[in-house]
């Protein structure tokens, strides 16, 4: 029988992957949002694993509310990718060097 | 015997995990948007088995529908050397894969304790179902965070439309806020000067 620890390891084991994809994708910040969603949809699978078995309807109310707020910080990360490109022809994080910090 | 629950839950997850390690390692990315799709599905189907119906249906139509649809239109618009992204791909693997081993081995210890080892309710609440149940908590109990959800969309879509927007060198539109903002000084010129004293009139010559 399936219980909570199967969701909760299943969600580690994801949480972890996004994170590695994360070190290993460096240079290419379209690769680095989508590891940041998968990263997301772990922490979504926490929630709603929770919800189910404490049984209160809260936890998929916040996965509710990380979608939104996880589609308005995507529309916004392609925007300003597009800008990105446009400037310097390339999204390469290495070039993102104009602010010079 | 295993279940047949159980027996889905492992597959979903197989194939969640497979598709997971796809984004992060495939070459190519609009290899990886779709690996990533193939994930935000199977993230529904756990979803649907652990009864949130509604949000599994919203993560297809608001991931798969939009976002990845997203994705892909800039990974196709954009013209780029991939293969350029991908130097030194391997060289931070020894370490990412030691924090990335660390971090779930410690996350699988703590998970498997007894606190964490829950056994699901009976039938929670039967006669309810769970579109239901999120509309009369998200519109009672969590209506205010609600709004801010709908603040936030709007400043994503005003922001993203305005970061990307680009005006044309040729066109002729004319912009009404410079014409009311312009001013008298911006068009009359006042020129200073003598008035003439006598007006001579200029001889016309005779005919001959």
């Amino acid at each position: 029988m399936i219980g909570l620890s199967n969701y909760l390891i299943l969600a580690a084991i994801l949480f972890t992957i996004s994170m590695i994809g994360i070190f290993l994708n460096r240079k290419n910040i379209i690769i680095l949002l989508m590891s940041i969603e998968l990263m997301l949809l772990a922490v979504n699978i926490n929630f709603i694993a929770f919800s189910y078995y404490l049984n209160d309807i809260a936890g998929q109310i916040f996965v509710f509310f990380i979608l939104t707020v996880a589609a308005a910080e995507s529309a916004i990360g392609l925007a300003i990718i597009v800008l990105i490109f446009r400037n310097t022809r390339s999204i390469n994080v290495d070039d993102l060097n104009q602010l010079n910090g | 015997m295993i279940e047949f629950k159980d027996f889905i839950f492992y597959f979903l997850s197989f194939v969640l995990i497979a598709s997971g390690l796809s984004v992060i390692t495939s070459r190519n990315p609009v290899t990886a948007a779709l690996s990533l799709v193939l994930a935000f599905f199977n993230a529904a189907g756990i979803w649907i088995l652990l009864q949130a119906e509604f949000l599994a249906i919203a993560l297809v139509l608001v991931y798969v529908g939009a976002v990845m649809v997203l994705f892909l239109f800039v990974v196709m618009m954009l013209d780029i050397n991939f293969d350029k992204l991908r130097e030194g791909f391997w060289d931070y693997l020894p370490m990412a894969g030691f924090i990335g081993v660390l971090m779930m081995v410690e996350m699988v210890l703590v998970f498997q304790t007894k606190k964490f080892n829950l056994s699901s309710f009976s039938d929670p609440i039967s006669n309810i179902s769970n579109t239901e149940m999120i509309g009369n908590t998200l519109y009672s109990n969590y209506v205010l965070p609600f709004e801010l959800a709908s603040v936030i969309l709007l400043i994503a879509i005003v922001s993203a439309i305005a970061l990307t927007l680009r005006d044309r060198k040729d066109s002729k539109k004319i912009n009404s806020a410079d014409q009311i903002a312009v001013k008298r000084e911006d068009r009359v010129r006042l020129v200073q000067m003598k008035s003439e004293e006598k007006y001579i009139k200029p001889k016309v010559k005779k005919k001959t």
